[in-house]
């Protein structure tokens, strides 16, 4: 290359070519590491994990009891900008990147992950969903509250539907002339829905035309005919509240259709993608939090005169998991770079969300053990971990369904 | 009023720190580090100063490395107005002493006239405690030292001794107040706040560009941990215990 460039030179000894535009085409700029953080992204991770550890961490066990969130911790979520990362300034959010956002939900998660759940659908589904596609009024009407003082809630699984999603089977039949539609059937395992002020609903518009009829909705939880069930009492996550919702001809005008009408599959796909990161910044803030609060134990505790953590059987698996754990960040983060820089990512986005729950699983199970007899009791926090991270590798898209997502992109490369 | 802060880049109080294997200074490679938590409450009462509208303008300074301008962003997103950056290679954990950050923030404050400067009244590095007493000094200004609370107003200050609190007055501004722990309790920025530090400027100068004289005159010989603690012993009863105290301990 720097022959070409010389040549280039002579051949046109007249060119203006300044010394340092040739030597940045000689000399390629040092390149960043994936977790070379930018100077706002390093001030988001200090400011969250204070924030975490000042106002959330002391409160954790008494809602994960409860079953429920704290409603001045969810305010402060609010108040602090986390609800609103990406929305722009002027709709009263954030303005800050997607890595950001990922950051936030990793340090929420590394204390607790109910809320950092909460965090997640709001920025990565919901915040970003209405960004992408929806209209000027609906993104006026609600991008301000989402960043200030309204919650949401993801709303596309039923009881007939998961993995399956496209076989929904609540419909939403407009109107003869068009302007309003009517939803009715019922979904399921609706995270955050007890504290959702707004939903959004994929339903389908045209059963006669299957998936292609499905549109999504964005709607106001006090609409008239929106029912929003019991809690699900559930192994993990307990203080983020998991209902059924139930729709009994729910009339809504036509403007609260996000994007087209019959393309809320395609938005569904989309945005459940990308939010796929987010989980795995969860899913990794869980692993580093159970990792976190065990390693001090091992210097601590003493067996025959020594600290468990220097036993070479500890220290092997302690490796083995920092390993795993480092693994798993860089994927994360890297594949958020590759979205914020317009790359393809759908199959690193699949592998960073598999993975990461794995990891997590594996992490959290062997914090308990490393604990030993009271890692199983509730004064120890991993065994909180160990229960929140199981359904890491079921929603957003189940680890066969990341499995399958990454073998088809990989039969399509070869 | 106008005021300065000082903000310095320490070691995070949370880490374990090491001592270099050369033993001359402590490793502070891949080492965490945040705002020194007395520089943070110096900020706080700062910004409180400005929203209770007795302040117009924070102005954050700091002395070190390239990275301490992360250091005064942090203080511009929790609320200073704009920052001052003294680069400087220099160890600020034990090659630049009090004296010379001293002579340094006298320069800048020459420059800016602020009416008040509050700093911590010590950084978790050098421990030194002597920074806003010896910059005091050198501008022949008011000093309120150790202050758990400052009252602009009444121009009295409480200071914090080893007997109790005592309320100490000073005569006017511009005067140099230096934070204790119980001050304020600090805030942490908020995103929106990050967001707009963004935008808010910061001065860098190089330290070794304003005259000043930055050689001390001292030279840090060697770096060790204090020997560790040794397990006590009991005694059976007092006598046992005068016993050791005279014959073993020789402190009687």
């Amino acid at each position: 290359m720097l022959s070409r460039t010389l040549s280039r030179i002579t051949r046109q000894p007249s060119a203006a070519r300044s010394f340092s535009a040739l030597a940045e085409e000689i000399f390629e700029p040092l390149r960043p590491a994936v977790t070379m953080y930018s100077e706002e992204e390093t001030a988001v991770r200090d400011m969250v994990q204070m924030w975490a550890q000042q106002e959330l961490a002391p409160h954790v066990r008494e809602m994960d009891r409860e079953g429920a969130m704290r409603p001045d911790i969810l305010k402060s979520l609010f108040d602090n900008g986390l609800m609103g990362m990406e929305i722009p300034e002027k709709y009263g959010g954030s303005e800050m990147n997607f890595t950001s956002a990922v950051i936030a939900v990793e340090e929420i998660a590394a204390v607790d992950p109910s809320f950092a759940i909460l965090v997640d659908i709001q920025n990565t589904l919901t915040n970003n969903a209405l960004r992408f596609w929806g209209s000027e009024e609906l993104q006026e009407k609600w991008l301000p509250r989402l960043a200030t003082d309204t919650a949401s809630s993801f709303c596309l699984s039923e009881a007939g539907s998961g993995t399956d999603a496209f076989a929904m089977k609540t419909t939403a039949i407009p109107s003869p002339d068009g302007s309003y539609y009517t939803l009715n059937g019922s979904k399921l395992w609706i995270s955050n829905s007890k504290e959702a002020g707004v939903f959004l609903v994929f339903a389908n518009a045209a059963p006669e035309k299957g998936y292609k009829g499905i549109t999504a909705f964005v709607i106001d939880a006090e609409t008239e005919g929106i029912t929003v069930g019991k809690k699900e009492r559930k192994l993990g996550l307990k203080a983020s509240s998991t209902c059924p919702l139930t729709f009994e001809d729910v009339k809504v005008d036509a403007s609260c259709v996000l994007g087209e009408v019959g393309m809320g599959y395609k938005y569904a796909i989309e945005i459940l993608n990308e939010g796929r990161i987010g989980i795995a910044g969860q899913q990794l803030g869980i692993a580093k939090g159970a990792f976190n609060a065990t390693m001090p134990y091992l210097r601590e505790r003493k067996q025959f005169g020594t600290p468990i953590g220097d036993f070479q059987g500890m220290q092997h698996q302690v490796a083995q998991l920092a390993t795993e754990i480092h693994a798993v960040e860089v994927m994360t983060y890297n594949a958020a770079r590759m979205k914020e820089n317009g790359l393809p990512f759908v199959k690193e986005a699949s592998m960073c969300k598999l993975y990461s729950s794995q990891v997590a699983e594996k992490v959290a199970s062997k914090c308990i053990e490393w604990y030993g007899g009271v890692g199983f009791t509730e004064d120890i926090i991993v065994e909180k971990f160990y229960r929140d991270c199981k359904v890491g590798s079921i929603y957003e898209g189940t680890s066969n369904i990341q499995l399958q997502t990454i073998a088809k992109i990989i039969a399509s490369e070869w | 009023m106008r005021v300065l802060v000082g903000v310095k880049r320490v070691v995070d109080y949370a880490v374990k720190v090491r001592v270099a294997a050369d033993k001359k200074a402590v490793d502070l490679a891949n080492v965490k580090m945040s705002m020194n938590p007395f520089c943070e409450i110096a900020v706080e009462e700062a910004v409180r100063l400005k929203e209770a509208k007795k302040a117009t303008e924070i102005i954050a300074v700091s002395i070190g490395p390239k990275a301490a301008a992360e250091t005064i962003r942090t203080a511009l997103a929790m609320g200073c107005d704009r920052g001052i950056h003294l680069t400087t290679d220099a160890r600020t954990d034990q090659e630049l002493g009090p004296n010379s950050v001293a002579k340094l923030l006298a320069k800048v404050v020459e420059e800016e006239s602020p009416d008040a400067i509050i700093l911590g009244k010590q950084s978790i590095d050098g421990d030194f405690g002597c920074t806003g007493a010896m910059l005091a000094e050198h501008l022949k200004i008011p000093q309120c030292t150790f202050a758990a609370a400052i009252d602009f107003d009444a121009k009295t200050v409480e200071r914090e001794t080893d007997t109790g609190t005592e309320v100490v007055s000073f005569p006017s501004l511009p005067a140099v107040f230096t934070a204790d722990l119980r001050l304020n309790e600090p805030r942490y920025a908020t995103l929106p706040n990050i967001m707009k530090a963004k935008k808010k400027k910061i001065d860098t100068k190089a330290a070794d560009s304003l005259g000043v004289e930055l050689n001390e005159g001292n030279t840090v010989l060697e770096v060790f941990e204090p020997p560790p603690r040794e397990a006590g012993i009991f005694v059976d009863d007092v006598d046992g215990l005068v016993d050791k105290l005279k014959n073993e301990a020789g402190v009687l």
